[in-house]
């Protein structure tokens, strides 16, 4: 067998709190060949990318010299290097992108200048050697015109388009390896399709391997050979993708499936992992993911699991594989149904009609409007009691905004937005503020929601106050409390702060706060899409349990189509501040008619890539809204666009039951 | 924290309140003075009741309290704090003002009081403050800086150095005595700062060791070891430098002039220490008045947008166009000539004095809040398109209660932060506008005064450098701690210095 490219052999990388020392890398070993790709997978928090700067020795200073094992480069021990020859290393046979390309470009300098620094610095190059080979990167990556974009600056360029830039500059160095860190988390879905088929491309022509750090399961699927899950800084299996994805076995690897929303588990709750990442401060006693075990007995809580080999080249840390000890039969465990028999009322909650939010630009010394962004721009739509309409497009098409609209949390241009046939928009003042107990809103941040100087309880209380309800102080209180249970905290955490509470905590009391004032429609602005695949599970079962208990109905805006096809009755596509297609779920997931819709469905990863999936790229970016290409506002990216689709914007077509479509091929 | 130990503080506050208030009026009873209450005293009042209010408020809440607990945790922070305490003790005692009775010997008749206000500071100091030379003398001398002509009984005369008056009167031979008196006096001075350390610090030790419940070593172990949260080692060695400092002080300045005397023979010493009330009132005081301006405007310009937010900056735009020397010089003159106009409002020339300081102040603030109004601004603007306003929006709260609750607090280290930077500066401004004449009153004790009287004789032969060194001295003291203790709180405050 070849030697591999890079052997890890026991990396240990510690940090020394006020807590304690937290072992955020704990002893992981892991081996990438040449022209593989390998995946670590994980929640936030546990030590991915700790693991992969480790390698680079780029972890924040006091940290620096906290690193002890082995990481052999070409068997070249990389952590006994001095510094000067390290730098020699990075950006040369090791290279690393980032999850945040809009941070990771430095604004300044134009795109050449930050790729010419690398070409420089490694491959001494310069003139017109460095010009052509500048060119040559970016039209490798796919970007066009490359002489032109050499010089802009990184405000120019969209969020795919950085990133582009940002595996450029990896690959100027031409690495042995280039380590991915989330390189698209931050990347809407068509984008995300875009920069993960350039990988893949640039990994054929080049041969190089890839250490990707990521936490989706679909990523991994599509994209990898090998993959390694750690929990709590230790690598808890390792397998290839095949066997994975065919069998995972660590109790952990298998909870992150059934926690996958998808449309197969609609009429049950997801099976979650109850709790959080455990925080690295402490001293581990037994396995680490024990207290969070569906399956662990004592022996886990006492001792710390060795590795075992499971199977040809694959290998986990857990007790249950291993024979030398006697383990108890695996109790059943079924996954809770949920009674779909909730259904509605049919009585229509909110109508919005032609609605439309246009922001003035406004420029020059005398302020004139110069032009308007047409965030929202005629959207109609319908939600009936007890339903779900999910709101689902790319960043940038006036989700938000929409939801903010009907809120009248921003005042509409114009349209009407019609909640029990009452036309909000015409409401003012005081009464507005009466209806406002109606409806309400779930964010997506859960760190920014809360006033971090407000305890629990007064932030769930604040509503009932602002509107007069609930009765005195007491019996405020005792309502505090029921919510709280209600949404599966305790009674006692009224008292505490926003900041002693984890990401899936918060949105919790997030929910309860507009559970207070006992509220007819909810709107989800993404509240899951901060949160990891376990803890997302959990607000999304209780989310359909409160729907189910409350009779709620929620606008559930999102860009996640798993979340979609689980929680949704309705789906309406948005594209650029127009609804494109809206339909019942089955329809819009299953037979979805306009093509923006397919090629965003296209483009999801899927986790059981058994099917090889029909590829409809989508190529370039999403316009601006602040000047909406003439005619259907997709022509340009459109792989089906004919001649009448750059003249005019297509009518609304009912093309089934229940099922619209903006587009002139059913016309 | 609950609303019963809320309601708790606020009693345990009143109550401090009323027992201080009784004393005061006990003690002034029983000596038979008369309260003065200058228009600085109040609002100094109403400052140290309002930061007793807010510590007592802030203990149990944990997100008020972790930065402070920053604060103390460091070094410097914590030694500067101790200094700028020192200096708040000796400028609260000369917040205390009063006018003796004058006995008029007249028995039971309503008492006549003497025409000068006093404080506390003046009576504790008053062997320096009566303790006047004819003129000029330097620290520590014996004799007279300026020669005399002197008539001797037998009718000679001559032309010598005359013998000083309190200066070292006690000596018999000066020219032989001097030099070791002065170390004697050293040595007892440094003793005596000790025993004062001493006393000072058993009580602290024996509160930290029950705090801890441990034993008296093993206590005093932990905090020279460091061993504890908050490095109390750093304040136990600021108050030793402070008592030895004390001690010298108690046992040098009566019998010397530690810092010389001025012009008309008063101690410099005693002006510098009377200084540092005005130092203090102008570096608190126009912060106070400045706040509410900044605070109002600012937060409501950046929440309410629109023609508010117009109205407002074109407000301070203007204002911070008028060059700020000029509008005080003009505020400062017209009060002067409206004050020399109307000599019956005033019942005392400290009254008068005080006056002038307040409107100092008031002219200050009004100059000066423009700037932590833009960053204000600028905060609410980015506050009030954050998720928990928008919620808040979307349940329906008024938008006073929104400003109130969600955005006023969430401002608060800015204003902090700016607040004790603002104080040195406010402190130098204090003595470049004294020393160009439209500072505070020429008869009240400040450092700029100090120096404007020093500086005409900086030009003369052999030079009289004293009074310029000891308001250097005691200026740059305050304004270092007031700078180290700023950057400690803004390293605490500042979310984007915070570490995490």
């Amino acid at each position: 067998m070849q030697q591999p490219l890079l052997e890890v052999n026991h990396l240990t990388t510690w940090f020394d709190t006020r807590e304690g020392k937290a072992r955020v890398v704990d002893g992981n070993s892991f081996r990438i060949h040449r022209g593989e790709t390998f995946a670590l997978l994980g929640e936030s928090g546990c030590g991915k990318s700790m693991t992969a700067l480790s390698i680079m020795r780029l972890l924040p200073g006091q940290a620096q010299g906290n690193i002890s094992g082995q990481v052999l480069l070409d068997g070249e021990d990389l952590l006994q290097l001095p510094e000067a020859a390290m730098r020699r290393v990075r950006g040369n046979r090791i290279a690393m992108i980032f999850q945040e390309p809009m941070t990771s470009l430095n604004p300044v300098l134009t795109v050449g200048e930050q790729i010419a620094e690398v070409l420089r610095r490694h491959r001494g190059l310069s003139g017109a050697a460095l010009q052509r080979r500048l060119e040559e990167l970016l039209a490798q990556v796919g970007i066009p015109a490359p002489r032109q974009r050499l010089g802009e600056y990184p405000h120019q360029l969209s969020g795919g388009m950085k990133q582009r830039v940002m595996i450029a500059i990896a690959l100027a160095g031409e690495p042995d390896l280039l380590i991915a860190d989330e390189p698209t988390t931050a990347l809407d879905v068509t984008i995300q399709a875009q920069v993960l088929g350039l990988l893949k491309e640039l990994q054929s022509q080049t041969g190089m391997a890839v250490l990707m750090i990521t936490h989706d399961l679909g990523v991994v699927s599509e994209m990898v050979d090998r993959v390694a899950v750690m929990y709590a800084g230790q690598i808890v299996e390792q397998a290839g993708r095949a066997d994975f994805f065919a069998q995972p076995q660590h109790p952990y690897s298998q909870k992150l499936f059934e926690a996958l929303p998808d449309m197969d588990k609609r009429d049950r709750l997801l099976s979650v992992i109850p709790g959080s990442v455990p925080p690295l401060t402490q001293t581990f006693q037994g396995c680490r993911f024990a207290p969070r075990c569906h399956r662990a007995w004592e022996l886990c809580h006492q001792r710390e699991p060795q590795w075992l080999p499971a199977g040809e080249g694959r290998s986990v840390r857990c007790h249950l594989y291993d024979r030398r000890v006697p383990h108890p039969q695996q109790t059943g465990e079924a996954p809770q149904p949920l009674d779909l028999a909730h259904a509605t009322t049919g009585e229509v909650l909110l109508e919005v009609r032609d609605l439309k939010v246009h922001f003035p630009i406004r420029k020059g010394l005398l302020k004139r409007v110069r032009g308007h962004v047409y965030a929202v721009d005629g959207v109609d739509l319908s939600l009936r009691h007890g339903q779900t309409l999910a709101l689902v497009g790319e960043s940038g098409c006036g989700k938000t905004t929409l939801g903010k609209s009907i809120l009248q949390l921003l005042r509409p241009t114009a349209g009407e937005v019609c909640f029990q046939g009452e036309d909000l928009t015409r409401l003012r003042g005081e009464a507005l503020r009466r209806r406002r107990r109606d409806f309400q809103i779930i964010f997506q941040d859960p760190f920014s929601s809360m006033n971090p100087r407000m305890m629990v309880g007064d932030i769930i209380a604040e509503g009932m106050q602002a509107q007069g309800i609930g009765g005195d102080r007491e019996q405020r209180l005792a309502r505090v409390d029921e919510l709280l249970q209600q949404v599966g905290l305790k009674p006692e955490h009224k008292f505490k702060y926003p900041h002693e509470f984890s990401g899936g905590q918060r949105q919790r009391i997030c929910i309860a706060r507009t559970l207070a004032v006992n509220p007819k429609l909810i709107v989800c602005d993404e509240p899951t899409s901060a949160l990891d695949v376990s803890v997302q599970a959990q607000i999304l079962n209780l989310l359909r349990r409160l729907q189910q208990a409350l009779r709620l109905s929620y606008l559930f805006i999102t860009h996640d189509i798993s979340v979609v096809s689980y929680l949704a009755d309705d789906v309406a596509v948005m594209y650029l501040g127009r609804v494109v297609e809206q339909g019942p779920v089955g329809a819009i997931l299953g037979e979805a008619r306009h093509p923006y819709t397919r090629a965003l469905l296209a483009a999801v990863p899927r986790v059981h890539a058994d099917v090889p999936r029909q590829m409809v790229k989508l190529e370039g970016d999403p316009p601006s809204p602040m000047d909406p290409p003439a005619g259907c506002h997709f022509h340009p990216r459109c792989p089906q666009a004919s001649a009448i689709c750059r003249e005019c914007y297509p009518e609304q077509r009912q093309v089934a039951s229940g099922h619209w479509v903006r587009c002139h091929l059913y016309s | 924290m609950s609303p019963l130990s809320a309601r708790k503080g606020i009693f345990m506050l009143l109550g401090l309140l009323v027992a201080l208030g009784g004393f005061y009026a006990g003690a002034m009873a029983f000596t038979g003075a008369k309260p003065v209450l200058l228009w600085t005293d109040a609002l100094v009042y109403v400052l140290v009741v309002a930061i007793v209010g807010f510590v007592l408020y802030a203990r149990s809440r944990e997100h008020l309290r972790d930065p402070w607990r920053q604060v103390f945790r460091r070094r410097l922070g914590l030694a500067s704090l101790v200094v700028l305490l020192a200096y708040v003790f000796i400028g609260l005692l000369d917040s205390v003002h009063f006018r003796t009775a004058v006995d008029t010997g007249e028995g039971e008749r309503p008492a006549a009081y003497a025409g000068e206000v006093l404080s506390v500071l003046d009576l504790v100091l008053t062997p320096l403050r009566e303790s006047s030379e004819k003129t000029y003398s330097a620290p520590f001398a014996t004799h007279s800086f300026a020669k005399e002509t002197v008539e001797y009984p037998d009718g000679s005369r001559a032309r010598i150095y005359p013998r000083l008056r309190h200066g070292g009167a006690h000596l018999a031979d000066p020219e032989r005595e001097h030099a070791a008196d002065i170390l004697a006096k050293l040595a007892w001075g440094s003793l005596l700062g000790l025993i004062i350390w001493v006393l000072l610090v058993l009580p602290l030790v024996a509160w930290l060791a029950r705090r801890w419940r441990m034993s008296w070593n093993v206590a005093l172990g932990r905090i020279f070891r460091g061993r504890c949260d908050i490095p109390w080692w750093v304040v136990l060695l600021t108050l030793a430098v402070l008592c030895l400092l004390l001690g010298l002080a108690l046992v040098l300045a009566p019998h010397y002039h530690v810092f010389g005397t001025d012009k008309v023979g008063e101690d410099v010493f005693y002006q510098s220490l009377k200084s540092i009330r005005t130092g203090l009132v102008i570096g608190t005081l126009t912060t106070l008045i400045m706040l509410p301006f900044a605070v109002l405007l600012g937060i409501s310009a950046g929440y309410f947008r629109g023609w508010v937010d117009d109205v407002i900056q074109y407000l301070y735009t203007t204002l911070n166009s008028i060059p700020g020397v000029l509008l005080i010089a003009a505020a400062v003159l017209m009060l002067q000539v409206y004050m020399a106009n109307h000599p019956e409002l005033f019942e005392t020339d400290a009254q008068r004095a005080d006056l002038r300081l307040f409107f100092l102040c008031v002219i200050l603030g009004i100059t000066s809040w423009t700037g932590l109004c833009r960053m204000l601004r600028g905060e609410a603007l980015k506050l009030r398109e954050v998720d928990y306003v928008q919620a808040a929006t979307a349940f329906g709260v008024r938008h006073g209660r929104i400003i109130g609750r969600h955005i006023q607090p969430n401002v608060m280290h800015i204003v902090l932060i700016s607040v004790v930077l603002d104080f040195s500066g406010l402190v130098l401004a204090e003595a470049v506008l004294s020393y160009v004449g439209v500072g505070v009153d020429p008869t009240m004790y400040s450092w700029g005064n100090l120096i404007n009287g020093a500086r005409l004789e900086m030009a003369r032969e052999p030079m009289v450098w004293w009074s310029l060194l000891a308001a250097f001295v005691f200026m740059f003291v305050l304004v270092l701690a007031a700078n180290l203790f700023a950057d400690a709180v803004r390293d605490a405050f500042d979310p984007r210095l915070r570490k995490q």
